[in-house]
Order: C-alpha cells, then sequence, then structure tokens
C-alpha cells in the first residue's frame, strides 16, 4: 500500500533534513499511528504521500506506484484514491453538511445521481444522518471534523490520511472520532493517522511508527505512544 | 453538473471582484477599441491610395476628346499615336526614368471602379471620359521636376502630376495618428494584462480553501484552473463587446452622422460597414483569447496545482 526505500526530503535553506534515510512498508488495511514531537518529521512524511513534495533521495510508492515516476497530471488520478482529514477540519463555510461532502465528488465530476446517493450514505455512517441542511459553523468541532471524515470518505478511498484529526477536539469526543476511524478501518480502508494524542494511541493499540529529528526511531505493531513523553 | 458548476463558480467570482472585473472590462474595451480603430485606418488609407499609388511616382495624363472641346491644355486635339509614341521614347531616353507603364482609359475605368465602387461619382462615368496616361517610376522619386518641365505643356498632354505631392501629407498625418494609437493601445494592452494577472492573484487567493480541498480530493488541474481562466475570458468578451460597439458607433457618428464627414467630403471614399464589421470577430477573439491566456499563465505562478 505504501513503501518507502530509504526516503530523505531536505528543504532548501534547512541544514538539517525533515526526514532521514527512513524505509517501512505499510499493508493493505493497517491502522497505522505516527507519532514524534513537531519537527520530528511527520508532516513531511504524510506529504510526501500526498505527493504534496517530492523525495530528495529514496522512492515512496503509493497504491503500487512510484509517486517519482508519476507524471503531474496522473497525481489527481492518484489523489482519487486517497482521503485527507485534518486537525483543522477544512470545510467551506458557506455550504451545508450536505454541499461539503458533495464538493469533493462534483469536483471530480461525478454524476449527480451517484451523489445524490452516496452523500447521505456516507453521513449516515459518520453519525451526521438528519444533519444535512446545517451549516459548519452550527456544529461542534466534532460533528465538523465527522463533517471532514465523511468527504475525505465518500469517494471510498483505498487510504486515508490524518493529520492529527483530534488535535482540536476534546478527550470524549476524540474517542468518538476515533471510533469511527476504526470503523473506516475495518471496511477495508488502509488509515494512517499522525497524533500527539498520548491516550488515544495507547487505548488503540495499533501498529506505531515514531519519527525523531527525521529518523525512524520505533516500528512497533501493537504499540503504545512512547516511554517518556 | 460540472457545467452548472463551473458557471456557478465563475458568476460569484466575478461578482466578487466587481471593481476589478470593471477594471478589466474597461481596459480591454479601450484597447481593443484603438486596435479595431487603427485597422480601419489602414484600410481607408488604402482606400484613398488607389491602385497606381505605391507604384508609381509621377503620371503624364493624355488628353482624350473630350478634354480636348474642354481644357484649354487639350486645344490641339485629343492624343495621337505618333504624340504617343514620341512621349514613351523621349520618357525611355531620360535617365532619371526607372519603368515606364501605360495605363489605357478601359484599364483606367477599371481602376477607378475598383477604387470608387458605387459612390454616385463613379456610376455617371463612361470608359471614354477616362484619360489614358504613363505611370512613371522614378530612380529617384526627388527628381519629379525633370519630368515635369520636360513634358508639361507638350502636345497630347493634358497634365503631369507628382503623385504623391498630393496626398502625401495627409496620409503622413493618417499615418502618425494610427503609430500614435497603437502606442496606446499597446500601453492600455499592458495595463489590461497587469489587471487580469492581479485579479486572477485576488481571486485565487479568496478561493485558496476550495482550491485546496480541490486538489486534496483529486480535482484535475485543468478543472480547478477553468473556473478563473473563463472569469477573465467572461470579462475578456464584455470588453471586446463593448470594443466592437464603439467601432461602430465611431463609424456612425464620425462619417454617416454627426461630423458628417461623407458629406463634407465627398471626394474621398469611406470605409463601409462591411469593413467595420469584418473586423469585429477578430476583436472579439482577441478579447476572449487573450485575458484567458494571460489568466492561465498567472495561474502557474499563484494557484498551485
Amino acid at each position: 500500500m505504501i513503501r518507502f526505500d530509504n526516503v530523505s526530503k531536505a528543504y532548501p535553506k534547512q541544514n538539517r533534513p525533515a526526514l532521514r534515510d527512513v524505509s517501512l512498508e505499510i499493508e493493505k488495511g493497517e491502522f497505522v499511528f505516527l507519532v514524534g514531537s513537531s519537527g520530528s518529521g511527520k508532516s513531511t512524511f504524510l506529504r510526501l504521500i500526498l505527493r504534496e513534495e517530492r523525495t530528495s533521495h529514496g522512492q515512496v510508492h503509493v497504491l503500487g506506484k512510484d509517486l517519482a515516476r508519476l507524471s503531474n497530471w496522473k497525481v489527481p488520478h492518484m489523489r482519487r484514491q486517497l482521503g485527507t482529514v485534518f486537525q483543522d477540519f477544512r470545510l467551506l463555510p458557506n455550504k451545508t453538511v450536505a454541499e461539503n461532502v458533495a464538493f469533493a465528488q462534483e469536483v471530480i465530476g461525478k454524476s449527480r445521481g451517484e451523489i445524490r446517493k452516496s452523500v447521505p450514505q456516507v453521513l449516515d455512517l459518520v453519525g451526521l444522518g438528519g444533519k444535512e441542511d446545517r451549516m459548519p459553523g452550527e456544529l461542534s468541532g466534532g460533528e465538523q471534523q465527522r463533517v471532514a471524515i465523511a468527504r475525505a470518505f465518500v469517494n471510498r478511498p483505498r487510504l486515508l490520511i490524518a493529520d492529527e484529526p483530534t488535535g482540536n477536539l476534546d478527550p470524549q469526543t476524540s474517542v468518538g472520532i476515533m471510533k469511527l476511524l476504526d470503523r473506516i478501518n475495518r471496511t477495508g480502508t488502509t488509515v494512517v493517522m499522525a497524533t500527539h494524542d498520548q491516550q488515544i494511541v495507547d487505548q488503540m493499540r495499533k501498529r506505531v511508527i515514531e519519527l525523531e529529528k527525521g529518523r525512524l526511531v520505533r516500528d512497533q505493531s501493537r504499540g503504545v505512544y512512547g516511554y517518556q513523553h | 453538473m460540472r457545467a452548472q458548476f463551473v458557471l456557478s463558480e465563475i458568476g460569484v467570482g466575478l461578482r466578487r471582484n466587481l471593481t476589478m472585473t470593471f477594471a478589466v472590462v474597461v481596459s480591454v474595451a479601450l484597447s481593443l477599441a484603438l486596435f479595431g480603430g487603427s485597422l480601419l485606418m489602414r484600410d481607408q488609407v488604402s482606400t484613398m491610395k488607389g491602385y497606381w499609388y505605391d507604384k508609381v511616382n509621377v503620371s503624364i495624363f493624355l488628353c482624350n476628346k473630350a478634354d480636348a472641346e474642354q481644357d484649354p491644355k487639350c486645344a490641339k486635339g485629343a492624343v495621337t499615336n505618333e504624340q504617343k509614341t514620341q512621349i514613351l521614347t523621349d520618357l525611355k531616353k531620360m535617365p532619371v526614368v526607372d519603368t515606364v507603364q501605360h495605363e489605357t482609359a478601359d484599364q483606367a475605368y477599371k481602376h477607378y471602379k475598383e477604387q470608387f465602387g458605387d459612390s454616385p461619382l463613379s456610376s455617371s462615368l463612361t470608359p471614354d471620359q477616362m484619360q489614358e496616361s504613363y505611370r512613371i517610376k522614378l530612380k529617384d522619386p526627388e527628381k519629379y521636376q525633370v519630368v515635369a518641365t520636360a513634358f508639361s505643356g507638350r502636345d497630347g498632354v493634358q497634365s503631369v502630376e507628382d503623385q504623391k505631392g498630393v496626398l502625401d501629407n495627409l496620409f503622413e498625418l493618417l499615418n502618425g495618428m494610427n503609430w500614435a494609437a497603437l502606442a496606446v493601445m499597446a500601453l492600455m494592452l499592458v495595463v489590461a494584462l497587469m489587471l487580469i494577472v492581479n485579479t486572477v492573484r485576488v481571486s485565487a487567493f479568496s478561493r485558496r480553501r476550495e482550491t485546496g480541498i480541490m486538489r486534496l480530493v483529486g480535482a484535475s488541474s485543468f478543472y480547478i484552473q477553468m473556473p478563473f481562466i473563463l472569469e477573465a475570458a467572461v470579462a475578456g468578451l464584455i470588453g471586446g463587446g463593448l470594443a466592437c460597439g464603439f467601432l461602430l458607433l465611431g463609424r456612425y457618428f464620425i462619417i454617416d452622422h454627426g461630423l458628417q464627414l461623407s458629406e463634407k467630403l465627398n471626394l474621398i471614399n469611406f470605409i463601409g460597414w462591411d469593413a467595420v464589421l469584418a473586423k469585429l470577430p477578430l476583436v472579439l477573439a482577441i478579447g476572449l483569447l487573450m485575458p484567458a491566456l494571460a489568466a492561465f499563465f498567472a495561474l502557474r505562478k499563484y494557484l498551485k496545482v
């Protein structure tokens, strides 16, 4: 599903590379936590998977494709098989819940009938059935993140990337979001989630990948957040 | 779905940047009106120049039967064949003469018809009213006087004309105006392009949230850029439409009404509506394509896809 081979990434004007010689493989259907302090390279790791950045050295394979060899005009098609969720939700404030989710389908040219069918379905899945016509501003943080997850999942991606999806939420709400992500994972979707939330990682007992100063320092199946953080 | 989505995006975009859109429309309209005007001016000058203007320097007009009765210069009667041969051999002997062409009355009639078309002046004309002439190209155009002194007053010659002397000043004026119009047009065009680039920049910034999401869910870059490009194209098309309006109004008020040049200067054959109409598709096409292209290149800089 995802393979990193000796990946390094250096940004211009920074003397320390963001990632150094990272090699790992994530299988189809896995649920992976990506942990590490700020500046450890988590964001770079995710951006490489999304091909927002290219590697300086090494290769990244996503869904069986070498991203370095993927031409620019094919990138959108690759991204259609990925879903992304962020800490700040990134919803469109002037569109309703249903419109926000439908937007992800409209812009890749899905038919109206398809959209009418899949939007209520996915909103039910994330537990927002009946709130289709609310505006994002009227919803709680947890509900907004559910909308964002619905939008990420509506095109049935094979891989879901979540960048601190619970970063802005209280522990109670976070648990709900994690249950949702777990349910999505059980449908066969691979989930890669960067997080700082120790409690969640310790509870879920999933594979944990830890980065420190750009190096892969721990890769543990059924791991915990860390020893002393 | 797609078309509806794109159209609503364009509408939102144009309204959001209303002042900017207005500035783009006006600057495109003015620059294209100047562009079209200068094309029309060029047309006008070439209709005024006639058949021989750019080809020869001096014309020797020979007396015809009608001249023999009315013009004192032709009191000795219409030109004879001997006189014609004599003139030709004399011309060929002169060192300043480069080439000589003979225009018969029939040819003259044909060229006249081409230049003046169906104007009232030409419809009453018949071929035998036209004059035969020798059209002479000089090695040095300044030496017109040499030919003039040699042939004016000769039997069978009605007049010797320095072809350029008559209209050159007018054409120089028109030409100068044309260049000035083109210079202003170029300036307006640069302003229009900079406005478009800036509009796109503002527009891309104000919609970065939408475009960011589009990128993440895998919308093609064509799809992401289309609303911006169409926005610029629509504004440009409106500008082009206004420019067409200016051109039509310009012809209407300067030639037919208002200034009424067609009545005041009835010796000049003015360009017709067909000439104006022929320019409009070009003006519209440029109005549509140029802003779209400018937007496209601006997007490469201001919108990451």
